[in-house]
């Protein structure tokens, strides 16, 4: 009877925490489908490679090979220990125990590997922790970092060490009542990490029960937890990072996009037979913003690399102009992107849909971020999940531009020069060739 | 003083003739005291190889690209289709340009509004002409130089050529010195994305100083690199340190002249 509750229980758990889950999910499809719509379903072969050497591969994090260690443990752990979650929900519905243990030898590597895994897990966990609470590694300490972030960097370690912690405390206990022939504790499993716990573990058999149960309970649950945490957190790259690195840019970096709307009315403008007057030729379409103001202008791509972003700051960390003491950071682009997309989806969520909250994306970046980018792609390239900040860097400034006038003075002096004579400066285009003869 | 002969595409159009190459020269080439030297530097080599080519001289105009990175879409627009409109008035079909931001918008913008050219950066030409020995360097010009070589970002990172530059510094003898952050992690001149026509952000400091400094830790002889804009900010902050006496920053096709002519 106490088994069935026990069951009863834990499958109203899982239900909630998956159903709860889902619906964030499809609030984040619905959040990144406020972008424009922009096709990136070319060039599929390049996609998939890049998934499964960057995404699967993490390549671009070995640039930098001791987080990319420190990670790759924690990120194999995450998979592969995850294996285990499958057995953790059959016994929790079924009320059984240990249910693949009849794979035998099988079934012991299995368990030996996730504990060989836990135990890097904790480890990689715990330096990660050091490095940023400790050492202080200047990318983990910025302004962008102050608050929220940097609490939410070290809840997502405090949630794995506990986790791991636990997962190796049930199986220290599963293995002492093993040991004792306990009913229901048939000989399963290898214990290589767990048995160097048994010394720690009280010798009553139902103390150890208890503990076993409480911690099978708290680990199952944590997973619960951190899976509907993901979507208030960095963290969320866990599974964003894969479509984010199938719909990534692809080389060439320096490559912009030609703005189809400007290039209408440039064509109009060239076409000596155009009849200026004319009016448009769909009344009904709403006239277009050129460049981004709100995260309604921008791509849906750059909503998804957003909601990616884990923060990191390897991209502000190479970022020419962060190095030389400027205010932008490419990472706090991508922040600011996803905080004024959590705001608009606050407001979708409360009133059906978006009611104007007299605020923008501009509110969140400045112009002085804005024009302090060379365009380098240093960021671009950086990004262990091809993220593209400079993309929206490019689409705000031409929302300044072209709709604004708000460039700053030389720059505009600079636009009037190539408009008059052909060039950024005010020398005549008659002169061009007048290096030949001096 | 010079006795240089370029001809223009107008010239050649009258004499019923299109050349191969139009050499594309770009604003800095065209005004810019220390670029022109570049473009005549480059000059002198095609015609050493006997490439044919020809240049726009008063016709030509700014590709838009410091327009297009200033989020000016519009100017740039304007700009890519007349040049366009200029270039296939000539028939051109290959291009040449030394400006790798005139030879990104080229080669990657320039198709999608009509302009549709083999389009090479002069890193790409001087390598071939060395391959097919038509421009034959001196044995170990600069022996016992440091060469350190400065990635443009619109060529390397932009465009995926950290090779060709190389390759021609390789083909005059010269074994680089690689500051550690090169090809992929090469650190910007400070220039692009239309920085090199404003005043910087509040800053600590000059990206270019910045840069530079990472270069001179080399002890370097000479910084190459292959974009005069890249020259521009690299000379100011040898500049910054003093340091122009010792430590010329000089292009790909200077270098690759200078050894031919020793």
């Amino acid at each position: 009877m106490i088994h069935l509750l026990d069951n009863i229980i834990f499958t109203l758990l899982l239900g909630t925490g998956v159903g709860y889950f889902t619906w964030q999910v499809k609030k984040t499809i619905r959040n990144v489908k406020l972008g424009k719509p922009y096709d990136r379903t070319d060039r599929k072969n390049e996609r998939w490679k890049n998934v499964l050497l960057v995404a699967f591969g993490q390549k671009k994090m070995f640039k930098r090979p001791i987080p990319a260690l420190l990670h790759l443990a924690v990120y194999l752990g995450f998979i592969i220990i995850n294996i285990e979650v499958i057995e953790i929900i059959i016994d929790g519905v079924f009320g059984t125990h240990r249910v693949l243990k009849f794979a035998g030898p099988f079934y012991d590597f299995l368990i030996a590997s996730f504990e060989v895994l836990a135990f890097l897990v904790i480890v990689a966990v715990t330096l990660f922790w050091i490095r940023r609470n400790i050492i202080k590694l200047r990318r983990f300490n910025m302004p962008e970092m102050e608050g929220w972030p940097k609490k939410d960097a070290n809840y997502i370690l405090y949630f794995e060490f506990v986790l791991m912690t636990a997962f190796l405390t049930m199986n220290a206990a599963d293995k002492k009542l093993q040991l004792l022939n306990h009913p229901h504790y048939d000989q399963a499993g290898s214990f290589p990490v767990s048995s160097f716990l048994l010394n720690i573990l009280p010798e009553d058999p139902s103390s150890l029960v208890m503990i076993e149960r409480s911690m099978w309970w708290i680990h199952i649950i944590g997973i619960l937890i951190f899976l509907n945490y993901l979507y208030f957190s960095k963290h969320y790259h866990i599974l964003l990072a894969f479509p984010n690195v199938f719909y990534a840019k692809l080389p060439p970096l320096a490559k912009l996009d030609n703005l189809e709307s400007v290039k209408k009315e440039v064509e109009l403008m060239l076409d000596p037979n155009a009849d200026p007057y004319a009016s448009p030729p769909d009344e009904n379409e709403e006239p277009g913003r050129f460049g981004a103001k709100d995260i309604f202008d921008l791509k849906w791509i750059n909503l998804l690399n957003a909601y990616t972003c884990t923060e990191c700051g390897r991209c502000t960390s190479v970022c020419p102009a962060n190095q030389t003491g400027k205010l932008l950071s490419p990472r706090k682009i991508m922040m600011s992107v996803r905080d004024r997309t959590e705001e608009v989806s606050k407001i979708i969520d409360k009133k059906g849909k978006f009611e104007d909250d007299g605020k923008s994306l501009l509110d969140y970046i400045t112009p002085e971020e804005i024009w302090a980018c060379t365009t380098c792609n240093a960021c671009v390239e950086e990004c262990p999940v091809m993220i593209d900040p400079l993309d929206i860097i490019i689409q705000i400034r031409q929302y300044m531009v072209m709709e604004e006038s708000a460039a700053p003075a030389e720059l505009n002096l600079m636009f009037t020069n190539i408009e008059n004579n052909g060039a950024p400066w005010q020398y005549s285009q008659a002169d061009r060739l007048n290096w030949v003869n001096e | 003083m010079s006795e240089l002969q370029v001809k223009t595409m107008a010239e050649l159009a009258q004499e019923g003739k299109i050349p191969e190459y139009l050499y594309w020269v770009g604003c800095m080439g065209s005004y810019d005291d220390r670029a022109k030297k570049i473009t005549k530097a480059f000059v002198k080599l095609l015609q050493k190889a006997g490439v044919d080519f020809a240049v726009l001289g008063p016709e030509e105009s700014c590709s838009g690209d410091p327009a297009k990175r200033a989020g000016n879409e519009f100017l740039f627009q304007m700009q890519a289709m007349s040049n366009i409109e200029v270039m296939n008035a000539y028939g051109v079909k290959k291009v040449i340009t030394t400006c790798p931001h005139c030879f990104n918008t080229f080669k990657n913008e320039y198709p999608g509004l009509g302009g549709k050219y083999e389009v090479y950066h002069h890193s790409e030409i001087l390598k071939k002409l060395v391959e097919e020995g038509k421009l034959q360097p001196a044995d170990n010009p600069f022996e016992n130089q440091t060469v350190t070589f400065h990635d443009p970002c619109y060529l390397g990172r932009g465009n995926g050529m950290y090779d060709e530059p190389r390759n021609v510094l390789k083909g005059a003898r010269i074994q680089i010195k690689e500051m550690p952050n090169h090809k992929e992690n090469a650190v910007c001149c400070g220039a692009g994305g239309a920085q090199m026509f404003k005043e910087a952000e509040n800053q600590r400091e000059e990206i270019f100083v910045f840069r530079t400094r990472e270069a001179l830790e080399l002890n370097p002889d000479i910084i190459a690199t292959a974009c005069a804009f890249c020259n521009t900010m690299i000379t100011d902050g040898v500049k910054h340190y003093n340091k122009e006496k010792e430590v010329q920053v000089l292009d790909i096709a200077e270098i690759l002249l200078r050894s031919i002519e020793k």
